[in-house]
C-alpha cells in the first residue's frame, strides 16, 4: 500500500512525460522538445540538490561544479585525440582494456578517443571522489559557513574550466560525439534522435526520482531527515551524522555528475558557464521554490523554470531573474510556492467530502 | 553491579567550574536522581555522560567501558538513551517516523538497499513501524502516530520523546527534567511511568527540580550545588540533610 503510494506520482509522470511528446507531434512542435530534454538534465541536478538541501539540511552553492566535473571530463575524454599519445604506456594499456575506439574527426582525420561508457564511469566517479573529499572537511560546517565553503568549491572548478588547455578555455570543449548507451539508443544532439533523446533524459529523470523516493522513505532516508530535524537528538538516537551527511552529498554530487555526462554529449559539447556561481544558485533558488523538502516541487520547478529560461522567456535578465526568484521566495515563502503533496491533496478532499456526506446523512 | 561510573569528572567553561570533581556510581537496575538548585551543573552533568561535551579530566565508565572520549553516536550505539529538558524531536517528520528514528540502531538497511528498496529490507521496514507504534501505544499517543511533530501539545511530544528514546533499546536511559512543563497529574502519570519503564529492566538517571517526583521514585540521590556533590543518600535521609535544607532554603530557612 504504501509503495503504491510512494510510486503512483511516479506514473504520473511518465504518463505526462509521454503525453507531452505526442502532443508535440500532432501540433509539429517538436522543437520543444529539444528544451524539455535540457529541462530534464537539469532537473536530475536538482532532484539530488533537494535530498540534500531539504532532506538531509546541508547547502551547496557549488552543485554546477559537480555538474561541470562529469560534463568537462566527458567531454574531454572523448573529443581528445590520443592517436599522438599511442606508443605510450598508459593508452596502450586502456586499448589492450577496449576502452578506447577509434573514429573519425570533421575533416576524416583518424581519432583515437576514450570510449563513452569508460569516460562517464571515469567522469562520475572523479565527481563522487571529489565530492567525498570536499564533503568530508567542508560538511563539518554549519549553515553560511557551509554556503561560504561550497561557494569557494564552486569557484576553483568554474576556474579551472576556464583557465586549463585540456578543458578548452573560455570556448570549453567541442565536438564532443554520441554516447551510445545500447545498440541503436545513442545519447546525440542529432536532429532524427530528438524524440529518443527526450525520452533517455526522462527515463533518467524518472530512475532518479524512484531512487530518491525510496531513499527518503528506508531507515537511511529517516536518519537524514531526523539529522534536519535535530542533529543533537538524531546522533543521540546513535545515527554517525557525519557519515550520513557526507553520504547523502556524495550521492547529489554523483546525480548532478551524471547530467553533466549526458547533456554534454547531448549538446555535443559544454562551456564553462555550465560552471558557473550563476548556475549553482539557479539550482538552488529552484529547490527552494519547489519547497526544499519536497522532491516532486522541485522536479515541477526544474522543469518549469529551466524550460521557461531555456525558451529564452527571462531574456538577458536570466540570471537576475532567478537572483530576484531565491530573495522573494526567501522573504515571503521559505516553504516554497509548491507546498504540495498530491496524494495528500486528494485524501484531504476525500475525507472532506466523506465528513460532508455523513453530516448530511445524519441529518436526515 | 555498577552500570555507569563517574570518576572525579570535572569541566570548566571559562573560569566558571560547572562540574568539579564529581564522582558517583549508578547501579543496575536503580532510579538514581541528580538534584541541585539553578546552575549547579546538572544539564552539563548529563552533556558530559552523553558525550555532547569533553570533560577536562575524569573518567566516565558504562557497562565498564570507557565511554569519555567517544563520540555521543557511539555511546547511543552502546546502550545510552536520553530525552532532553526542552525537548528536541525531529521537525518534518511524523511521531511515527520520529519514533521510527529511535530504531535505527535497532536495524541495518544502508545506503543502497535503502536507494533500491531490495526486497530483504521490507521486512525490517516493517517491525521497524511494529515496534515503533508499540511504543507510541506505550506512551499513550499513538493516536498523534501520523501527525507531524510541531502540531503535537508539548505532552504529546513529551510522550513522543519517551517513545523515541525507548524505542532504542537502552541499557541506561538519561532523563532532563522529565516533569517540566507538565501538571501535576501528568507528572504523577510520568511517575508512574518511570517507574514502569525501570521494571521492564531500564536503569535510569534522571534530572528533576520536581522534589516531590524525585522523592517519590528515585532509590538514590545525589545533590549537586556549584558543580561540587554535596550529598548522595537515600531520598528520606536527603530530605533530613542539614546542608541539603540549606542550599535549598536558603541560610535563614
Amino acid at each position: 500500500m504504501d509503495l503504491l503510494k510512494r510510486y503512483i506520482p511516479v506514473l504520473f509522470l511518465l504518463a505526462l512525460v509521454v503525453i507531452i511528446q505526442l502532443v508535440t507531434q500532432f501540433t509539429e512542435t517538436t522543437y520543444y522538445l529539444t528544451q524539455l530534454t535540457m529541462s530534464a538534465y537539469y532537473s536530475v541536478v536538482v532532484i539530488g540538490l533537494c535530498v540534500l538541501m531539504g532532506y538531509g539540511g546541508q547547502i551547496s552553492l557549488g552543485h554546477a561544479g559537480f555538474f561541470a566535473i562529469g560534463g568537462y571530463l566527458a567531454g574531454a575524454l572523448t573529443t581528445h585525440n590520443l592517436l599522438p599519445f599511442k606508443e605510450q604506456g598508459l593508452v596502450v594499456f586502456l586499448d589492450k582494456l577496449g576502452l578506447l575506439i577509434a573514429g573519425k574527426d570533421l575533416y576524416g582525420g583518424d581519432l583515437l578517443t576514450v570510449e563513452p561508457w569508460a569516460a562517464c564511469i571515469t567522469a562520475v566517479l572523479t565527481a563522487g571522489i571529489i565530492g567525498l573529499a570536499i564533503g568530508g572537511p567542508v560538511l563539518k560546517l554549519k549553515g553560511h559557513y557551509l554556503a561560504m565553503a561550497t561557494l569557494g568549491f564552486g569557484i576553483i572548478i568554474y576556474r579551472i574550466a576556464l583557465a586549463s588547455g585540456y578543458f578548452g578555455e573560455a570556448d570549453g570543449v567541442s565536438e564532443v560525439p554520441g554516447f551510445k548507451l545500447l545498440p541503436g539508443i545513442e545519447v546525440s544532439g542529432s536532429f532524427g534522435a530528438r524524440t529518443l533523446n527526450y525520452y533517455i533524459a526522462w527515463g533518467m529523470v524518472i530512475f532518479g526520482v524512484i531512487l530518491l523516493l525510496n531513499l527518503i522513505h528506508s531507515r537511511v532516508g529517516r536518519a537524514l531527515r531526523s539529522i534536519h530535524g535535530a542533529e543533537e537528538a538524531a546522533n543521540a538516537m546513535g545515527i554517525n551524522t557525519a557519515r550520513y551527511k557526507l553520504y547523502i552529498f556524495v550521492l547529489s554530487a554523483v546525480f548532478a555528475a551524471f547530467a553533466g555526462v549526458f547533456m554534454t554529449h547531448y549538446n555535443g559539447g559544454i562551456g564553462p558557464s555550465e560552471a558557473g556561481i550563476m548556475k549553482s544558485v539557479r539550482y538552488v533558488a529552484i529547490v527552494a521554490v519547489g519547497g526544499m523538502a519536497n522532491l516532486w516541487g522541485a522536479l515541477i520547478m526544474g522543469i518549469v523554470l529551466n524550460f521557461l529560461s531555456l525558451r529564452g522567456v527571462f531574456g538577458s535578465y536570466d540570471d537576475a531573474v532567478f537572483g530576484v526568484i531565491l530573495i522573494i521566495i526567501m522573504l515571503f515563502a521559505p516553504e516554497g510556492i509548491l507546498k504540495i503533496n498530491p496524494w495528500q491533496k486528494i485524501k484531504s478532499l476525500f475525507t472532506l467530502f466523506m465528513a460532508q456526506k455523513n453530516e448530511e446523512s445524519a441529518e436526515n | 553491579m555498577a552500570l555507569l561510573e563517574i570518576q572525579n569528572l570535572n569541566r570548566r567553561f571559562g573560569g566558571l567550574q560547572a562540574v568539579n570533581n564529581v564522582s558517583f556510581i549508578v547501579e543496575q537496575g536503580m532510579i538514581k536522581a541528580v538534584i541541585g538548585p539553578n546552575g549547579a551543573g546538572k544539564t552539563t552533568l548529563f552533556n558530559l555522560i552523553a558525550g555532547n561535551l569533553p570533560a577536562n579530566s575524569g573518567t566516565i565508565h558504562f557497562n565498564s567501558k570507557r565511554i569519555n572520549g567517544l563520540k555521543p553516536y557511539q555511546i547511543a550505539q552502546g546502550g545510552l538513551s536520553r530525552t532532553y529538558q526542552n525537548i528536541k524531536l525531529f521537525h518534518g517528520m511524523t511521531a511515527l517516523e520520529n519514533v521510527m528514528v529511535g530504531r535505527h540502531i535497532r536495524s541495518r538497511a544502508g545506503f543502497m538497499a535503502g536507494m533500491l528498496n531490495l526486497p530483504w529490507t521490507w521486512p525490517e521496514e516493517r517491525k521497524i513501524r511494529e515496534k515503533a507504534m508499540e511504543y507510541l501505544d506505550l506512551l499513550g499517543v499513538a493516536d498523534c502516530a501520523d501527525t507531524e511533530i510541531s502540531n503535537l501539545s508539548f505532552g504529546q511530544q513529551r510522550g513522543v520523546e519517551f517513545a523515541r528514546a525507548l524505542a532504542t533499546e537502552p541499557t541506561l536511559l538519561l532523563l532532563d527534567e522529565p516533569a517540566a512543563g507538565l501538571n501535576i497529574y501528568e507528572t504523577v502519570e510520568i511517575g508512574r511511568l518511570i517507574s514502569k519503564i525501570r521494571e521492564s529492566g531500564i536503569t535510569i538517571l534522571l534530572v528533576e527540580h520536581d522534589m516531590s517526583l524525585v522523592m517519590d521514585i528515585s532509590d538514590e540521590i545525589v545533590v549537586l550545588s556549584f558543580g561540587e556533590k554535596i550529598a548522595e543518600d537515600l531520598p528520606h535521609n536527603i530530605q533530613q540533610n542539614e546542608e541539603v535544607i540549606r542550599i535549598y532554603l536558603g541560610d535563614e530557612g
